[in-house]
């Protein structure tokens, strides 16, 4: 049964499934980043960073990501020497010395050391967040897809099981999660879940002031849930700043370029439609 | 090349001479370009341009990916993240590929729907419309290939589901899956032989679309009155036409400006939107999504495909008289592949002796209600595989083979058709005035 959950925990809660909607319960956080104008807070992907790094570290990996991508421009910026010192607190498996060795900023984080645990580097991009209102998606059109609202709302989504559930029953109760295990005394007959969310296997990893900031910045749950969805949609998406940057300038040079071919073609076709 | 009568390219330097006398391309490129085109044409008309760039587009940022693309089950994945996040400007060129499959199809679907509305499939067009038939089979298979590339869970599963279509064909199904695959199941052969072939395949459509431009450049353009350029000599086909260049290039580059902008906003601000979050998760056999989900210009298709299931009672008779040769999951990719077959068949289903939907009163309704049919089922193609959405998309099935098998011919015979303009030249002052300043009507068109 823990395997299965943990397999279904690697599932993902699909943006199209009507089943994965109802059956979950999704608040609609704030974010910085969203919306064509939005951007990264560089604080906030630094105060994410350093909960990953004490708390997710100990099981989830980010294998896609390098410790050098920590010094980007549009990311946390650590400075070039915070990043070496901060790689350096790491050990990875070196395949030309065959041995352990401690990091370099060249190098990627490490893989998760839990099997069960899934990589967190994608996370964000890899779930759909809030499809609303009402089910029509509009608001994941103009605010993304809404991985960073699902992490959050994970992270704040442990409640007290319902009474209906067995004692005994594998993980833990988590109104946000949609894929894991189901107890059948709290079904319906028809099937239906009587309350949102599933159990999951992961237990909960954020309850408040697990981490103290040196900005002085609040630690309750909320917070913390937010900061760490935030720097994993960093995680997931290095190149957003670049991207609506990119963007931004192509729209309005194509803007400008539509305005001058409009008067170029109205020009031309003047004398053909008796406006000369 | 056009049957349009025009002047034709006189090469006046002695070099031109020399080359054209060894080698016509100096005047198959005058021709190409100052083509007569009704002047009469509508903004439906600049859908061509659009897919052209788009094939253009597609193929450039398709060959650079390639360059930093991983063809292997254990390195696919990563490398597509290498371009997102290493390669410089790879993001962009990733999203702009990924994003243009979309624009592609968009426009695709228009264009085609253009051709429905106008006529534009019947003679002597019909094998400009075969040819397009057979580009947009080629689209399907090409995008279908390269949504496998990324190998993320739906790549992987949706590889399954699709490949298993072929599995259900009597007799040689199995056969075929195994040649699709390379394999019993989806795994590397399958990765490798999908790579070749979307790599190969956008070569074909370009030269497929030579051949489209080739066919209507020599039947000349159809336009929204579906009246014929007249033929008679220069002059007379002058009054009803305009040189492509510089007339047609720059109102077509002015839309595809604009469509540009937009694509680019979708690009820059919501690359992801259109895809699934699930093929951001590497391909795991061992888990599959809840909901497996073509991308969504396959979903009328899919949803036609779903729609024939064991309980339908025409699957039933079918399955009887074949005596059970033709299951239900057959029965169901049949009906996919015929669904685009009688689209295909429409220059011949289609017995009216007006070209243009404008003329035909009643034809105006279906064609709409055909419109209507083509989103409810890209719609219900979303849905899971459940009641309402179930029937919805048998109804919606139906109403698609009705349109071409049976109201397409009915309608020529019992509808009376308005009269279309003598000529385009009479369509065009109609709008714009005669150009000589007479009495100039003008219309909300």
């Amino acid at each position: 049964m823990f395997r299965k959950l943990t397999l279904a925990a690697v599932l993902a809660v699909s943006a199209t499934s009507a089943a994965a909607e109802s059956a979950a319960h999704i608040e609609d956080f704030d974010f910085s980043f969203e919306g064509p104008f939005g951007s990264f807070d560089q604080n906030q992907l630094q105060r994410g960073l350093k909960i990953y790094t004490e708390v997710c570290s100990a099981c989830h990996g980010l294998e896609l990501v390098a410790f050098r991508n920590l010094h980007d421009e549009g990311g946390p910026s650590l400075p070039a020497d915070q990043t070496l010192a901060y790689a350096e607190g790491f050990e990875i498996y070196d395949e030309s010395i065959e041995d352990y060795r401690a990091a370099t900023p060249a190098d990627k984080f490490p893989g998760s050391s839990l099997e069960n645990a899934p990589d967190l580097s994608l996370m964000a991009k890899a779930r759909a967040g809030f499809h609303g209102p009402y089910g029509t998606g509009l608001n994941q059109l103009f605010k993304g897809m809404g991985g960073p609202e699902y992490i959050a709302s994970l992270m704040t989504g442990y409640e007290e099981a319902p009474e209906c559930a067995p004692e005994d029953f594998d993980g833990q109760y988590n109104v946000a999660f949609a894929a894991g295990g189901y107890p059948d005394e709290c079904k319906y007959e028809n099937g239906d879940h009587k309350y949102p969310g599933s159990w999951i296997a992961m237990g909960q990893p954020l309850y408040g002031e697990d981490v103290d900031f040196d900005d002085g910045h609040s630690n309750d749950l909320h917070h913390e849930a937010e900061d760490v969805a935030a720097f994993l949609m960093w995680t997931a998406e290095p190149k957003m700043m670049a991207r609506k940057q990119a963007g931004l300038t192509g729209v309005i040079f194509l803007i400008i370029l539509s305005v001058l071919l409009y008067l170029t073609n109205k020009r031309l076709w003047a004398p053909h439609k008796n406006k000369d | 090349m056009s049957g349009i009568p025009h002047d034709h390219y006189e090469p006046k330097s002695n070099l031109a001479k020399g080359v054209e006398s060894r080698l016509p391309i100096i005047g198959l490129l005058y021709t190409t370009l100052t083509a007569p085109t009704p002047k009469n044409l509508n903004w439906m008309w600049i859908w061509g341009i659009v897919l052209t760039f788009t094939l253009v587009l597609q193929i450039a940022t398709g060959v650079v990916l390639v360059m930093h693309y991983t063809p292997h089950v254990d390195m696919a994945f990563a490398s597509v993240e290498h371009i997102m996040r290493d390669v410089n400007g790879g993001h962009m060129i990733r999203y702009f590929h990924m994003n243009g499959a979309s624009l592609f199809f968009f426009a695709v679907y228009i264009h085609m729907f253009r051709g429905l509305y106008y006529g534009s499939y019947k003679a002597p067009r019909e094998i400009t419309w075969i040819i397009g038939m057979l580009i947009y089979l080629m689209m399907m298979a090409a995008g279908f290939m390269g949504y496998v590339l990324p190998w993320g869970q739906m790549s992987f599963h949706g590889t399954a589901v699709i490949t298993g279509l072929f599995g259900a064909i009597p007799f040689v199904g199995d056969y075929l899956q195994t040649l699709l695959l390379g394999a019993g199941a989806v795994g590397q052969p399958a990765l490798n032989r999908f790579f070749s072939l979307h790599y190969l395949l956008p070569f074909i459509i370009a030269g497929l679309v030579i051949v489209h431009i080739w066919a209507f450049h020599t039947t000349g353009n159809n336009n929204p009155t579906g009246v014929e350029v007249r033929r008679g000599s220069k002059e007379e086909a002058a009054k009803d036409t305009l040189p492509f260049w510089p007339y047609f290039v720059i109102k077509d580059l002015f839309a595809l400006a604009i469509i540009l902008a937009v694509f680019m906003a979708v690009v820059g601000f919501m690359p992801n939107y259109l895809g699934h979050p699930d093929n951001y998760i590497p391909a795991n056999a061992l888990v599959t999504p809840s909901h497996i989900v073509p991308e969504w210009y396959y979903l009328p298709f899919y949803a036609i495909l779903r729609a024939f299931t064991a309980d339908v009672w025409a699957v039933q008779l079918v399955n009887l008289l074949s005596f059970g040769i033709i299951d239900a999951k057959f029965f169901g990719v049949l009906a996919m592949f015929g669904a685009i077959f009688v689209m295909a068949l429409a220059p011949w289903l289609d017995t009216s002796s007006v070209r243009s939907g404008r003329f035909r009163p009643m034809f105006k309704w279906w064609f709409a209600l055909l419109v209507v049919d083509f989103i409810v089922l890209m719609w219900a193609g979303s849905r899971p595989a459940e009641f309402p959405y179930d029937w919805i998309s048998l109804i919606g099935a139906t109403y698609w083979f009705a349109y071409f098998l049976i109201i397409l011919p009915i309608l020529g015979v019992i509808e009376k058709p308005l009269t279309p303009p003598a000529t385009i030249e009479d369509d065009f002052n109609a709008h714009y005035g005669p150009k000589d300043g007479g009495s100039a009507t003008t219309s909300a068109e």
